[in-house]
């Protein structure tokens, strides 16, 4: 983690998180990942055995709901934002390779 | 790209080269009231996108709130299965942009599943008799289901040619449990039996916890099939395929065998196999290729910030450790024991899906042999005809038990009963209201009994002169003279007595 990041990295992850990115900024983002990556490397350094890792800002654990229907949407709400709609269903290009 | 096509190797010839390696992932949808993290119904079959919410839909600002009533399937379903629960376990986001889940991340576990390292045994029939194979279990761990696309605009089928799809959010969000296999080694020949046996007892066993219907095809349970072949004797893993949604027991016998067959092929021939997703074709009966692992694969896992972990107490473990049913499997063992049947009598029973079914007709009175004697032999036999399941004839086991309970007082025979059975189909009321209403009771009267025995004497002397002489196996032919001369409805026992009684 402390040698950085490269250029290929970051066109990868761009790539993954469906992020189009032009070579120009892959040119002023390589560096700036880098600079963060450094500063967590700082923290990981810092952390020991005996700090456990957070993931959460609260110390809670075992929030549950009870297993009970409530109201949701109606289709009209819930297609309301919908790109396009037919037959009640979310309409939308498919995507190659896609299971059923 | 790809290697070119291969010929299959015959099962049997491939399995002389090579051993299967086969692990199995299970998702079974959990019936739950409620979604996993939002409260929308689950319930099977309603009008598309109408059990949806701003949390199932992933708009802004949604919070997702764990189920608790799945944490505890969950859990049971580990402790069933011989696991280790994890004392801390989180949600990670599993990150695709596949339009069946609207987030573009389906929550999930990553590397800390709620129950891992367990085991179960499966029994299969051998050459040699039954043989146990032990299968381990990798993990157990939560997830939510997606939703459900309807591919259109294309001339040949779900993959070729649509031009879009169609999405269901009903679906989304309900909860999963996906139980892995380690690597299943070892099973050679009987790698598909024991795959299918794997499939069916993981079924009974979530079915005997109450924690899903389990009804394959509903797609409430699903089987992914993943399939390596090595040189035999080697310890090495050959490259695996996974054939997804696998959805039948019988399908999953068949597309191991086909997998099995369609490796050796490529090996055969000196290509390599290629690490990718298939298609089952039920139908046809084969696999196709998918997609290749690629980068799509990458799914960038992160522990999920919007819940906060599971952490199961020892004492919420052992409280559900209790609510476990017996295991399927000592059960089966502990009820054929105390029934005195024999392994063929109790293997019949339970192909033929009446153990419970048995069981409730023994509590209502009935013996172990009558039992077994009318749910395997003319309730199964309407069942088949009418391709009906046999818990849904129409026939209880307590009304078996009352039919049975007429036969032991001698009020009807066995083949009065049949006729009993006919009016319980058909809904004509209980057992002894149809005997009744089709006046099927036994002649009891031995005065009628006895003039019709005086008939059937009269009627074939010849045979009553060799009764006479000492021959009784011949009284056959007299009573069943009676029999019909009585239309079926007397007791032949009392009949054969009254033909020896005035023949000697
Ligand atoms: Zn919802």
């Amino acid at each position: 983690m402390s040698d950085g990041i490269s250029r290929a990295d970051v066109a990868h992850l761009a790539n993954l998180a469906r992020i189009d990115l032009s070579d120009a900024e892959l040119d002023r983002l390589t560096p700036e990942l880098t600079v963060i990556l450094e500063s967590v490397a700082q923290v990981a350094a810092i952390a020991s055995a005996d700090v456990p890792p957070t993931s959460h800002a609260v110390p809670l654990s075992n929030v549950f709901r009870e297993d009970v229907v409530t109201p949701g949407l109606t289709p009209e709400q819930a297609l309301a934002g919908a790109p396009a709609v037919e037959q009640q269903r979310f309409a939308v290009p498919r995507i190659l390779g896609e299971d059923a | 790209m790809t290697a070119t096509r291969t010929e299959l190797v015959p099962f049997d010839a491939a399995l002389e080269t090579y051993d299967p390696a086969m692990g199995l992932e299970v998702h079974v949808e959990l019936n739950t009231a409620s979604k996993m993290f939002c409260g929308c119904s689950t319930v099977f079959g309603a009008e598309p996108n109408t059990q949806v919410c701003p949390t199932c839909l992933g708009l802004p600002g949604a919070l997702p709130v764990v189920n608790g009533k799945a944490v505890e399937s969950a859990i049971r379903i580990g402790l069933a299965l011989n696991c280790s629960i994890a004392p801390w376990s989180r949600f990670a986001r599993k990150n695709y942009f596949y339009p069946d889940m609207p987030k573009n991340f389906q929550t999930s576990q990553y590397d800390e599943p709620i129950a891992y390292d367990g085991w179960t045994e499966v029994t299969v029939e051998t050459d040699e008799g039954p043989r146990v194979f032990r299968i381990d279990i990798e993990r157990a761990h939560m997830e939510e289901d997606t939703g459900k696309s309807l591919h259109v605009g294309g001339s040949t089928g779900r993959i070729h040619g649509a031009d879009h799809s169609l999405v269901d959010y009903n679906r989304a969000g309900i909860p999963l449990i996906e139980v892995v296999t380690k690597p299943i080694l070892g099973a050679g020949k009987y790698a598909p039996l024991v795959a299918r046996a794997y499939v069916a007892s993981l079924r009974e066993l979530v079915k005997a916890l109450d924690v899903s219907d389990a009804r394959m095809e509903q797609g409430s349970m699903r089987c992914d099939v993943n399939l390596s072949l090595a040189p035999s004797g080697s310890d090495v893993l050959g490259t695996r395929s996974e054939t997804k949604n696998v959805n039948s027991l019988r399908s999953v016998e068949r597309a191991v065998r086909y997998e099995v067959e369609r490796h050796a092929g490529i090996l055969d021939a000196g290509q390599k196999v290629v690490q990718e997703t298939r298609h089952w074709h039920e139908d046809t009966g084969v696999t196709t290729s998918g997609r290749e692992k690629s980068d799509a694969e990458d799914y960038r896992y992160f522990p999920e910030p919007d819940l906060v972990p599971v952490a199961p107490s020892d004492a919420w473990v052992e409280e559900l450790r209790a609510t476990l049913p017996e295991p399927p499997a000592e059960r089966r063992a502990r009820l054929q024991a105390e029934w005195g049947y024999s392994d063929l009598e109790m293997r019949d029973v339970v192909g033929a899906g009446a153990i419970d079914l048995i069981e409730a007709t023994i509590s209502a009175g009935a013996t172990p042999t009558a039992a077994r004697k009318w749910w395997l032999g003319d309730l199964a036999r309407r069942a088949n005809d009418t391709a009906t399941p046999i818990d849904e004839l129409g026939v209880t086991p307590t009304q078996v038990a009352e039919v049975q309970a007429l036969v032991d007082a001698k009020r009807i025979n066995d083949k009065l009963a049949r006729q009993v059975f006919d009016g319980l189909v058909a809904g004509e009321g209980t057992p002894e209201e149809i005997v009744a209403a089709r006046g099927l009771e036994v002649v009891s009267d031995d005065g009628a009994l006895a003039a019709a025995v005086d008939r059937a004497i009269e009627a074939n002397p010849d045979v009553a002169d060799k009764i006479r002489d000492g021959k009784v196996a011949a009284a056959g032919a007299l009573i069943g003279a009676v029999m019909k001369d009585m239309r079926g409805q007397a007791d032949a026992g009392r009949v054969r007595e009254l033909i020896i009684e005035k023949l000697s």
